[in-house]
This record gives C-alpha cells, structure tokens and sequence, in this order.
C-alpha cells in the first residue's frame, strides 16, 4: 500500500496525541494507610454568620479604632499596596452610602451618614463568585464559608465581576514588598490571584475564633452559627433590627449590621 | 531510494537530534557536587529516634505529592490532622509542621532541589507564599511560636 | 497548500513584515507583563477587565459573524456567496484565536489554564466560553481547509464535512450568545443584566462583522485577481444594513428601559457614558463618537447609490464596523464597572504596555488572516486560470 507523506504525517500526529493523552500512573501517598481528620478542637457551625453592633463600633471609632482591620491584617499578611486601584483588603471601612449604595442615603441623621461601616466577605450562601468561577478555585465550604483556593485560581476575575460587595482583590503585583511585617505562620499570595476574608477559617478549624472579632476590645463584632437558635448571633439578631447589604439580589449574606 | 528534498530534511534531523540531546551533553563531563542536604537542625538533633511522617526513601520521592495531598484536604475539605500509616498525628502544614523540624530550608530544601535543577525563583513556587523560617524577622518572633505537640 | 503562504507579491511581503514588527512589539510588552504582572496595566479592584476583555468581547462577534456567509450558502444554497463562504470561515479562525489571546493575555497566572479543563465547571458560563470557542476554532478550521482543498483539487468535499457545516451554524450563535451570558448574569451589575444582551450581541456582531468581511473582500480584489463578486458584497450588505438598524434599535431599548423607569442603578453607567459623572467624562468622547459614526452609518447604508458607488460602500462598512466596535468593544464591558458597587466612579484608562499588547494581538489576528487568505486567495486564482 502507498503512503503518502501527508497521510504519514497524519498518522503520526494522531499517534503522538494519543501517547500524550495515555494516563500517567500516579501512586500518590493517599493510598496509603494514612488518615485525615479534622482538628477535634475545631469551632464548627452549619452555617457560620457575622453581627457587627455598628453602635459600639462607632463608640470605640471616637478614638479611630482600626484593631479588628490591624488584627486581620497581620492574621493573614494583607499588604499595602500603594497604588489605591490595585490595593488589597479583606477588611476595611466604607460609609454609610458606599456600603448600602441603595439605600438612596439622604435624610439618615448625620452620625450615619458620616460614621464608618465595616465591609468585608459576606460570605453569601448564593455566592455569584462561587457561581462563575470557572476552576471551583473559590467555593463553598459545608459551614458556609466562602473560601479561596489560591493554588487553583487561574487570576481571570470573573469572580470580581461577579461580587455585588467589591469584596475581593487580585493581586495585581508581588504582595511580598508591601508587607510591613511578614506574620510566619500564615502564607502570603503569589502574584496573580484573588483573595478576601475567609472568615479566619484555619483558626476555626484549629479551635479559634477569626481575628477581627478576637481583636474587637468592644465586643462589637459577634460571631457563631446562624442555624443555631441559641447562638450569639441569632441571639443579637433576636434583639436588635438588623440589616444587610443588598438583600434584593437574592445572595443572601452573612453579615449582618445592627443598627 | 531517493529523498525528495533530502538536503533539508537530513539538516533539519540533525538540528532536532542536537536539540533533543541538549541537555545531555550540556552537562556532559562536568563534574556536579553531590546535594548533601543537611538534616541537622536543633529540633531534630534533639530527637531521639530520628523519623519523618513517612520513612526516608518515600520522603524523598513523594514529598511533593504528599504536599499536594495535605493542601487538598486542609483547603478544600477542612482537614487539618494527618495519621500517618505508623499512626502518628501531625498537623498538616508547611509552616507549623514541616519547618518546625526542618528549619533549614537553605541547607534542606534548596540544596536537593538545586541539584535536580529546580533552582529558578519560582521552580517550586511554594516559597513565594508560604514563609520560610529564615524569614522570619526578630520582632516577630513572639507571635510566630506556635506551640506544636503532637494531639 | 500551505506553501502558498511562503510566496507572494513585495505588498503581500511588507505587509507581513509590518505585521510581525507589530506582533513583536506586542510580544516584548507581554514579556514585561508576564515578568511584573497585571500591575502594568490600567486594570484596578473596581475596573477589574479593561480592554482585554473588550476586545474578547467584540471579536467573538466577528468570529460567530462568519455564519452570516455559511448559513445562506449551505442551507440557502445562496450560490453568490460560494466563492466568499471561505474567506468568512478564515476571518472566523483569526477572530477566535485573537479570543483566546486576549484571555491568556488577560490571566493572573496564564500558566494554570488547563485548569479550567481539569476542574470543569459547568455552573460557570467562562467554563462553557472555554468549550464553545475551542469547538468553533475546531470546526472552522477543519470545515474551510476541506472546503478549499477540494476546490482547488476541483473536487467535491469529503461528506463528513457537511455534518459539522450543519453544526457550525448553531454553534455560532452559541458562542457569542454563550459571550453575552458572560456578563448579563450577574447581579449588581444592572448595566449588564438585561435579558437582550444576546441579542444584541448578535446584532452587532451581524453588522460589524460582514462590514469587516466586505471591506476585506474589497482588499482582495484589489490587491488580487480573485473577484469576490459584486453580488455577494450586495447580499452581505443587505444583511448589515438589518443587522445594524436592529443594533441601533437594540441600543436605544436599553436607553428607554433605563431612563424610563428611572432606577438609578440602571441609569447611571449610561450617564457616565455619554455625559460623565461628577466632572469624570472618559469614556464620554468614545460614547458620541460611537453614536455620530452609527448615525453616519446607518445614513449611508440606505443611501440610494450605495450599491452603485464604491466609496459611498466603503464609508458606510468603516462606520459600522468602528461604531460597533467603540459600543462593544469600548464602552460596553469598561462601562459595567462603572460606577463600581460602592456607588463610586472610578475611571480606567489603559496603559502604554496594555495598548501594546492589545495592538500585538490584532496584529497576529492580521497575520494569520492575512497568511490564509492568501492561501484561499491563490488557490482560487488557481482554479480561475
């Protein structure tokens, strides 16, 4: 039978697909006898929730406190970054009419209108971040966090596309430099990736509560499992009007503000 | 049998013959220091029998997939507690558990992967994010002890 | 046939050459943002796509456009469009691979690409995105070299060929339809989230991308002794000129909608647009531009002598085809970012790099454009005699 040089190419181009393609034996250590288990000292919920009594917040603001955004700064190697559009946060203040832009703020007394709300994660349980993102690099934990997998994400900000609250960054540059103070304990990122509060979930995970509401001298940030009628949280919730950021776009967040 | 444009083809083999031995004969005849990493940090001069989480010879050849395993459950799936085949507990972390025996990343780590050729900055790339202990500034020493016992 | 690339006229050659000079350029300023990263470009936590994602955008419109030829030759059996279906189908081919650079381009960390295959993510339209132009690309490729093969063999093409033509036209639609859900999906960002962003995204992508494969086809006759006929160039016109009138129908819904219900939300990206916000007016220019180039347009296309009169076809395809292109591939995606979900403007303007890139990977759209047309093109001079 004659070959044609076309036809041999061909064939061994397909050849050559399929020997790639040809899985390659992986005997990963999981095999093995070894077990993986949770820390029997870790915090857990169905669905953890945050409540943040802006009033004593605000009582502590009179002397700018910021230890809940140091503490979670130094907790998780948050840099700052110079540049303000390409800046890094997980916790932060915004005003009253950046956090509930739709609120149509005009007549609210002026000790809302000019006080600091704090935003970070809400940690939705319909999270349109968790919704679009194409590699399940940010996903849904089984006690509602929203968590980040920098290992997987691929940097494409879908994912910030797609968050009603502003609540997440990419690193736009190398974080390392802009780190006063490098916390050893707790990675830092590689340029490229998105990030955000996570709700401090490897403290939780080994028995701690997250930073921010640790720091809190005040005790104006509340902690605990929203499916649990006894908790902190439901407990604050049960006592005060409370409201949310944007409720009408059905995401559903866990962080709530107490007025 | 002739060869339709054979001038070209038998210079374009020995071009790609050249270029897929390169790395062959690059190193051909130089002579390479063995890697000699050093296992000799306090932690570990204080033990008394001396182990890893798996025997020697799987650390060497599987510590990276073991590493990948680890991050997999602990991000993913919340796991944080590793029992190893021999049943001993250890957390599962770079920072907590790996660099609290071995400290030494310069001596350890970079020197094998130096010698497998993984020098580049970011060739493995878990150190531009996770601390390496030599990092570690003094001031921030106090609230970088974490008290680590096996559970 | 690909032989036919390597030999051409001293134009095809400087052509090629300024092409590549181009692509360079943009290359070296890839090489600067693969060593920096994203920093270097004008992209921020609020405007977080810029004209990457822009440009994505609008030429997934000019790839899905190529039905515009396929669906009235095969299915129509449209026998005027024969010789053009080709040069259509390759347009195709550029426009999708110019997609996917500009989405490698637009990567924090472009080396974890597969992932998106290795974790498939069905709920993620991205994921879907990732799929369909990799199918389209594919398909284009496969279908136009059969199809110009047995032409120039003076055959008919092979019969499983005809299965995927049939394919193609659905799955055209699909990509740019799967582009639209992209981004009109999301909540909190209302200037997307309008149920007709499919559909306009069609529209414009019918008239901008026929204006583009009629100013080409002029190019070629020109420039070669191929003649893409005068009737086609007609009947691709026909189809701008609906597709085009429905895009600026499409464009002025959205402004009713909006301005009519007075909610703020879904005013407030289209003030910024086209009067600014609080003294801050980028996009402003762009904006008018877009709308006197799509007025111009439309005037011009139902120009009673624009059939007869080549200048008067030339004009009109340029506005389309750049009033199209401010409106997607400008104003539309830069726009959703702004204001941001604070209820802040916070403006974006590219960077030298960035614009270099973005030049890089038309530039090597061009290239290979212009090295498959030529082979389309010489063979068909073939066949012609």
């Amino acid at each position: 039978m004659e070959t044609s040089r076309r036809d041999f190419l061909k064939i061994g181009g397909l050849c050559a697909l399929g020997l790639s393609s040809l899985e390659v034996g992986d005997a990963i250590a999981k095999s093995r006898a070894a077990k993986y288990l949770t820390n029997p000292d870790a915090c857990t919920a169905k669905r953890w929730a945050m409540v943040i009594d802006v009033k004593k917040c605000w009582q502590a603001e009179k002397e700018e406190c910021k230890d809940c955004i140091l503490a979670c700064d130094w907790a998780h190697n948050v840099p700052d970054i110079p540049v303000k559009r390409q800046e890094v946060k997980w916790l932060w203040n915004e005003k009253y009419e950046n956090a509930f832009p739709d609120q149509d703020p005009a007549l609210e007394p002026e000790e809302v209108k000019e006080k600091p709300f704090l935003v970070l994660c809400n940690h939705c349980t319909h999270a349109p971040c968790v919704r679009v993102c194409p590699t399940q690099a940010t996903f849904k934990s089984a006690d509602g966090i929203t968590m980040m997998d920098m290992h997987r994400c691929i940097g494409c900000r879908y994912c910030m596309a797609a968050c009603p609250y502003g609540a997440r960054s990419f690193n736009w540059r190398d974080p390392r430099p802009y780190i006063k103070k490098i916390n050893p304990a707790y990675p830092t990122r590689d340029r490229g990736v998105v990030e955000k509060c996570d709700f401090c979930v490897e403290r939780l995970q080994n028995g701690k509560i997250p930073a921010c509401v640790e720091a809190c001298k005040q005790k104006a940030l509340i902690f605990g499992d929203l499916d649990d009628p006894k908790s902190d949280v439901r407990k604050a919730l049960d006592s005060r009007y409370s409201i949310r950021r944007k409720p009408e776009l059905g995401t559903m967040p866990a962080v709530y503000y107490l007025i | 049998m002739k060869i339709y444009d054979g001038k070209y083809i038998l210079i374009g083999l020995l071009v790609f013959g050249v270029l897929a031995t390169f790395p062959i004969w690059l190193d051909h005849g130089k002579v390479i220091a063995p890697a000699d990493p050093s296992l000799n940090t306090p932690v570990i001069d204080a033990m008394m029998q001396k182990h890893c989480i798996l025997p020697k010879a799987q650390m060497i050849t599987e510590h990276m997939k073991l590493l990948n395993v680890w991050r997999t459950e602990v991000v993913r799936d919340g796991k944080r507690l590793y029992v190893a085949p021999d049943g001993r507990k250890y957390e599962m972390s770079l920072e907590t558990e790996c660099f609290r025996c071995h400290s030494n990343k310069a001596q350890f780590c970079d020197r094998c992967h130096n010698f497998a050729g993984l020098d580049k900055a970011t060739d493995p790339y878990c150190f531009s994010c996770h601390v390496v202990p030599s990092e570690k500034k003094p001031g921030a020493g106090a609230v970088a002890v974490v008290p680590k016992e096996g559970k | 046939m690909l032989e036919r690339a390597l030999s051409g006229s001293a134009t095809y050659k400087k052509l090629v050459g300024v092409l590549m000079i181009l692509m360079g350029l943009g290359f070296a300023a890839y090489l600067t943002q693969w060593e920096h990263g994203l920093m270097i470009t004008g992209m921020g936590r609020d405007v977080s796509w810029g004209l990457y994602i822009s440009q994505f955008t609008f030429l997934v419109g000019v790839a899905a456009s190529a039905v515009m030829v396929v669906l009235p030759y095969y299915i129509h059996d449209v026998k005027v469009f024969g010789r053009i279906t080709v040069l259509g189908e390759f347009l195709a081919i550029a426009s999708v691979i110019m997609c996917m650079l500009f989405i490698m381009a637009d990567l924090g960390k472009p080396m974890r690409v597969l992932n998106v295959m290795l974790y498939p993510t069905p709920n993620s339209i991205l994921f879907w995105d990732m799929t369909v132009l990799t199918g389209y690309l594919l398909l284009n490729v496969f279908i136009g070299w059969n199809v110009l093969e047995a032409e120039r063999k003076g055959t008919h093409y092979p019969k499983w060929v005809k299965p995927l033509i049939y394919i193609s036209i659905p799955w055209a639609v699909s990509i740019h339809t799967v582009t639209a859900f992209l981004i009109c999906g999301l909540p909190g960002r209302e200037f997307w989230l309008t149920a007709i962003m499919a559909a306009r995204f069609l529209a414009s992508a019918f008239c901008s991308g026929p204006a583009l494969l009629i100013l080409l086809s002029l190019i070629v006759k020109k420039y070669t002794k191929f003649d893409p006929g005068k009737e086609a160039i007609n009947k691709l016109l026909t189809v701008v000129t609906y597709a085009m009138l429905i895009s600026v129908f499409f464009v002025i819904l959205e402004i009713f909608t909006a301005f009519y219900s007075n909610i703020p939300s879904h005013m407030e990206t289209l003030k910024y647009m086209f009067v600014g916000v609080d003294g801050k007016t980028a996009l402003v220019p762009f904006m008018w531009m877009f709308v006197i180039l799509a007025v111009a347009g439309v005037a011009l296309l139902l120009h009673p002598n624009i059939r007869k009169n080549e200048k008067i076809l030339i004009a009109a395809c340029c506005c389309v085809f750049f009033s199209m292109y401010l409106d997607k591939g400008v104003g539309l995606i830069i726009g959703g970012f702004i204001p941001n979900m604070f209820g802040q403007i916070h403006q974006y303007a590219p960077t030298i790099p960035e614009l270099m890139i973005t030049i890089g990977i038309w530039s090597t759209g061009f290239f290979i454009l212009t090295i498959l047309y030529k082979i389309a093109v010489s063979v068909k001079e073939e066949v012609q005699g």
